[in-house]
C-alpha cells in the first residue's frame, strides 16, 4: 500500500462532466454524481483508496466505482475476498495510520458481519486513545429497501448507526447531495457512514455548475429544505425525500402547503431547522422506510417534543416500515414500506386535526 | 495425523465422555453405527495420513517436548514450512471424462435404481434451471440462480445422505432438496411467490426452506449456514441422533470468518458434520486467486484438525462414495469431515449478472460441453445397459412440458394474504402487530383505489 503515497495525481475528468453544455442546468444520474465524487477525491488525495468486494474487475454490484479500477489501478482499487469483517478491519487500520480509505458494502445488510470493526474499533479509536488516532475512513453502499429482494437486502441501518456516538452518518437523496456528502465525507477526519439507496442510482437530477465544479462540497449536519411551506413540516432522507416532495405537489392542490426537508445527515441531526420549521409549520409528519421503533423519526419527534412543545397543534404523524422483516412477495412488499398516498394522509390527518373535532381523512 | 495427536485426541475424548457421564447428557456406545449397516466402512475411507511410531521415551528424551497436543520434536535445522506444497493435492474421481469407470478406484457400488434416479434428477434439475432462468428472463420472477455445471454435486451428494441429515444450503443446492422430494409445483410456487409457496412469499426466488425435508431455509448472507450446521450437529448429537449435518457453499463463501469459525468449533465440539465446499472457480466475478491463496480448499481441514477430502465434482460417483464414507464417520466417529469438490460455474452467477463480461466464453463452453457432470454419468448407465436414447427423450420431453405447465399454475395462484406479512414474526403476534394488521385493514378497506387489487384479507 505504500505504492499509494507515490501515486501520481491526475486531473479530474471524470465522462459526465464533459457531455454538459454551460449554461442550462444539466442532469446528472446519483450513480455518476457518487462515481464523480470518488474520482475527484481519489485524484485529489493520493490516501483516498476504494475497497470491497468486486468494487474493481467488476466496477461495482451497482457500478458506482466504473472505470475507477483502470485510472487509479488494482493498489487504490482493491477487490477483497467475501470477508466484510476482513476488509472493514483492514479498513480501519490502514486508516490509523494514514490512509483513507473508501469501503463499499455490497449492501449495508452486510456490514451486519463487520458491525464490530464499525462501532468498536472505528467509531471509538479517536476516543479511547485521547484524540491521538483518528478514524477517517468512509463506509458506504446500498442501504434500505430496494425492490423483490427479501428482508436479507432491505434492512435500513440509519438509525443503528445514528445511536453510535463516533461516528457521522449521512444519507443523501439527489445527485446534488451525492456529490457533495461523499466529498464531505471523505474529506472528513472521522469515520462516515454513507447510506445510498439503490433505486436511486438510476435517477437523474438537475445540478447546477457549482455542484460539478470539484471543489464542491456539503457540511456534515445540515438539513436541506426542498421545498418552502406553511401548514406542516415533513422530514424525509434518500429515498423518501423524493416521495415527501410527491406528496407536496398533491397536498398543494388541496390547499395543504407543506415544508419538506431533505435530513442528508442523519447524525449529527440538524435540530435546529428542523424545530424552526415546525415552529413555523405547528404540524410534523415524519418519514422513513425503516422500522418505527428507535427508529429516525422518533428522535426527530423527541427533539420536537423538547424544544417546539408549545408550538405543536396536532400531534406529531410518524410514517414508517412496517414493523415486520421485508417480505418477498410484491403485494406484501408493497404494504411494507411507506407510500406517496400514506403521507398525504399523514400530512391531512395532522392539518385537519387542528380544527378542534374536524373529521379525519 | 500423527499419533501424539490422535493420543490427545483420545484423552479429550474420554474427558469429555467422563464429563458428560456426570450430566448424563451422551453415553458414547450407543451413538455409534455397527459397521454391517454400511458396506463401506473400511478402512482404507480412513484418513490417508500414515501413523508414524513413536519409540522413545518423551519424559526423558531431550529431542522432544511434551507439549499441549502430543509431543513436538526438536530439530537443529530451520525450517519454515512452504507456503505452499510442490505437488497439489490430489482430487479422487471413479468416472474418466468419458464416463468410463477407471481400473482399480476404490468406490461404492451404485445399484441399477439409484444410478437411474439420480442420472433423472440430474437432468430434471438441469431442465427446472433452464426453465425458470427462461421465466426470469421473461420477466415473470424477479431472480434466479441455476445450478448449472453443478448438477452432479447437487444430487450425487444428497443420494448418499440418510433423509434425517440435516442440510445447510448456500444457494446452489436445490438439486438437494429435489432429491429429497420438493415437487416442481413447490419449486415454481416459491418462485413465484404466490399463497401456496411453503415460505408464504418471505423469501427471494430460489431460497427454499422445508423443515419437513430437513433443508434449513436459505439465507441470503453468505457463509452463515455453516456455524448454524456445526450447532446443528452438535444438537444431533446430544439427542443421539443417527444423522449428521451437513452443509454446502462456495469457494467465496469459504472466505467469511464463520467458515474458519465452523471448521474450528466443529473439530472442537467433535460435532457430526459434513462441510462440502463447491470450488467452482468464481465468486461473482471474483476468481479463486482475489479468494486466497492456498490450494483451495481442501488444504484447510488440516490446520483446523478435520479430515479431509478433495473429490472430482463433475463425477457423480465419486461425490456419491466421499459423501456416503464421509457421513459413515462424521456419524459413527462423532467428527466433521470436509469435502471440496472441484467444478466450474458454468451458468452465470445469478440472473444479474452476466459472465462474459469477466471471463472467457471458450473457458464457459469447455465446461460446459468436455467436462458436463451429466453427460459424464449417462454414459456411464448407458454402457451398464441401464439407459438408452428412447429412455433419454421420453424424459426430457416429458419434464419440459410438466415444467411449463407448472409454472403457469405458479403463476396464475393468487398471491400471499395481507395476514402472512405479519404472522410469524414471533410465535404469537404482540399486540402492537396486531394492532398494525387491523389499521391496515381499515386503510385498505377506506381507500381501495390506493392498494393494488391482489391483496387478499
Ligand atoms: C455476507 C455476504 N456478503 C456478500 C454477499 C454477496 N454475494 C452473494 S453470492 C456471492 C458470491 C459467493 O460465491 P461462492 O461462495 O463461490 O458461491 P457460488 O456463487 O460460486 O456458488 C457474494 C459475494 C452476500 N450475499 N452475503
Ligand atoms: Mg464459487
Amino acid at each position: 500500500m505504500l505504492g499509494v503515497i507515490r501515486h501520481k495525481t491526475v486531473r479530474p475528468t471524470f465522462s459526465a462532466f464533459r457531455h454538459f453544455s454551460s449554461s442550462t442546468k444539466q442532469q446528472m444520474t446519483v450513480r455518476d454524481a457518487l462515481n464523480s465524487a470518488l474520482d475527484e477525491e481519489m485524484s485529489a488525495d493520493p490516501k483516498v483508496f476504494l475497497m470491497g468486494e468486486e468494487v474493481g474487475e467488476y466496477q461495482g454490484a451497482y457500478k458506482i466505482s466504473k472505470g475507477l479500477l483502470e485510472k487509479y489501478g488494482p493498489e487504490r482499487v482493491l477487490d477483497t475476498p467475501i470477508t466484510e469483517a476482513g476488509f472493514t478491519g483492514i479498513g480501519v487500520g490502514a486508516a490509523y495510520y494514514g490512509l483513507k480509505p473508501v469501503v463499499e458494502f455490497m449492501t449495508f445488510n452486510f456490514s451486519m458481519q463487520a458491525i464490530d470493526h464499525i462501532i468498536n474499533s472505528a467509531a471509538k479509536s479517536n476516543y479511547m486513545s485521547a484524540g491521538q488516532i483518528s478514524v477517517p475512513i468512509v463506509f458506504r453502499g446500498p442501504n434500505g429497501a430496494a425492490a423483490g429482494v427479501g428482508a436479507q437486502h432491505s434492512h435500513c441501518y440509519a438509525s443503528w448507526y445514528g445511536s453510535c456516538p463516533g461516528l457521522k452518518v449521512l444519507a443523501p437523496y439527489s445527485s446534488e447531495d451525492a456529490r457533495g456528502l461523499l466529498k464531505a465525507a471523505i474529506r472528513d477526519p472521522d469515520p462516515v457512514i454513507f447510506l445510498e439507496n439503490e433505486l436511486l442510482y438510476g435517477e437523474s437530477f438537475p445540478v447546477s455548475a457549482e455542484v460539478l465544479d470539484s471543489s464542491f462540497c456539503l457540511p456534515i449536519g445540515k438539513a436541506k429544505i426542498e421545498r418552502e411551506g406553511k401548514d406542516v413540516t415533513i422530514t424525509a432522507f434518500s429515498k423518501m425525500v423524493g416521495y415527501a416532495l410527491k406528496a407536496a405537489e398533491i397536498l398543494a392542490k388541496e390547499g395543504i402547503s407543506a415544508e419538506v426537508i431533505n435530513l442528508r445527515s442523519i447524525r449529527p441531526l440538524d435540530r435546529s431547522t428542523i424545530n424552526a420549521s415546525v415552529r413555523k409549520t405547528n404540524r410534523l409528519v415524519t418519514v422513513e422506510e425503516g422500522f418505527p421503533q428507535h427508529g429516525v423519526g422518533a428522535e426527530i419527534c423527541t427533539s420536537v417534543i423538547e424544544e417546539s412543545f408549545g408550538y405543536l397543534d396536532a400531534p406529531v404523524e410518524r410514517i414508517a416500515g412496517a414493523d415486520v422483516p421485508m417480505p418477498y412477495a410484491a403485494n406484501l412488499e408493497r404494504l411494507a414500506v411507506p407510500q406517496i398516498e400514506d403521507i398525504v394522509r399523514a400530512a391531512k390527518r395532522a392539518c385537519h386535526r387542528s380544527v378542534p373535532m374536524a373529521a379525519t381523512a | 495425523m500423527s499419533l501424539a495427536f490422535d493420543m490427545m485426541r483420545k484423552s479429550s475424548t474420554i474427558l469429555t465422555h467422563l464429563k458428560s457421564k456426570k450430566i448424563n447428557f451422551f453415553s458414547p456406545s450407543t451413538a455409534l453405527l455397527s459397521p454391517q449397516r454400511n458396506p463401506i466402512l473400511t478402512n482404507r475411507f480412513n484418513s490417508t495420513t500414515a501413523h508414524i511410531p513413536f519409540t522413545s521415551n518423551p519424559i526423558h528424551d531431550q529431542h522432544v517436548i511434551d507439549f499441549p497436543g502430543g509431543n513436538v520434536k526438536f530439530i537443529p535445522e530451520m525450517r519454515f514450512i512452504p507456503e505452499s506444497s510442490q505437488d497439489r493435492i490430489p482430487c479422487y474421481r471413479v468416472l474418466d471424462h468419458n464416463g468410463e469407470q477407471i481400473f482399480g478406484t476404490d468406490f461404492v457400488q451404485v445399484s441399477e435404481d439409484v444410478a437411474v434416479k439420480m442420472y433423472s434428477n440430474m437432468v430434471t434439475l438441469q431442465t427446472m434451471d433452464n426453465i425458470f432462468y427462461e421465466a426470469q428472463r421473461q420477466g415473470r420472477i424477479s431472480f434466479y440462480v441455476t445450478t448449472v455445471g453443478e448438477e452432479a454435486i447437487n444430487i450425487a451428494s444428497a443420494a448418499a445422505l440418510s433423509m434425517d441429515d440435516v442440510i445447510f444450503p448456500q444457494y446452489r443446492e436445490q438439486g438437494a432438496l429435489l432429491w429429497r422430494g420438493f415437487t416442481l409445483q413447490e419449486f415454481a410456487n416459491q418462485c413465484f411467490s404466490n399463497k401456496f409457496d411453503n415460505g408464504k412469499g418471505r423469501q427471494m426466488p430460489a431460497h427454499y426452506g422445508s423443515n419437513k425435508l430437513n433443508y434449513m431455509t436459505v439465507a441470503s448472507t453468505v457463509a452463515t449456514q455453516i456455524p448454524h450446521a456445526v450447532g446443528a450437529a452438535y444438537s444431533l448429537k446430544m439427542d443421539k441422533k443417527d444423522a449428521c449435518a451437513v452443509t454446502y457453499f462456495g469457494d467465496g463463501g469459504s472466505s467469511e470468518g464463520d467458515f474458519h469459525a465452523g471448521l474450528n468449533f466443529a473439530a472442537v465440539m467433535e460435532a457430526p458434520v459434513i462441510f462440502i465446499c463447491r470450488n467452482n472457480g468464481w465468486a461473482i466475478s471474483t476468481p479463486t486467486s482475489d479468494q486466497f491463496r492456498s490450494d483451495g480448499i481442501v488444504v484447510k481441514g488440516q490446520a483446523y484438525g478435520v479430515r479431509s477430502i478433495r473429490v472430482d465434482g463433475n463425477d457423480a460417483l465419486a461425490i456419491y462414495s466421499a459423501v456416503q464414507a464421509a457421513r459413515q464417520m462424521a456419524v459413527s466417529e462423532e467428527r466433521p469431515i470436509l469435502i471440496e469438490a472441484l467444478t466450474y460455474r458454468v451458468g452465470h452467477h445469478s440472473t444479474s449478472d452476466d459472465s462474459t463480461k469477466y471471463r472467457p466464453a471458450n473457458e464457459i463452453e469447455w465446461w460446459r460441453l468436455a467436462r458436463d457432470p451429466v453427460a459424464r454419468l449417462r454414459k456411464w448407465i448407458e454402457r451398464n445397459g441401464w439407459w438408452n436414447d428412447m429412455a433419454e427423450s421420453e424424459l426430457r420431453n416429458n419434464l419440459r412440458h410438466q415444467l411449463l405447465r407448472t409454472i403457469q399454475v405458479a403463476e396464475s395462484v393468487e398471491k400471499p394474504p395481507l395476514a402472512d406479512m405479519f404472522s410469524d414474526v414471533y410465535d404469537v403476534p404482540p399486540s402492537n402487530l396486531c394492532e398494525q394488521m387491523k389499521w391496515l385493514k381499515e386503510t385498505v378497506k377506506k381507500h381501495p383505489r390506493e392498494y393494488p387489487t391482489n391483496i387478499s384479507m
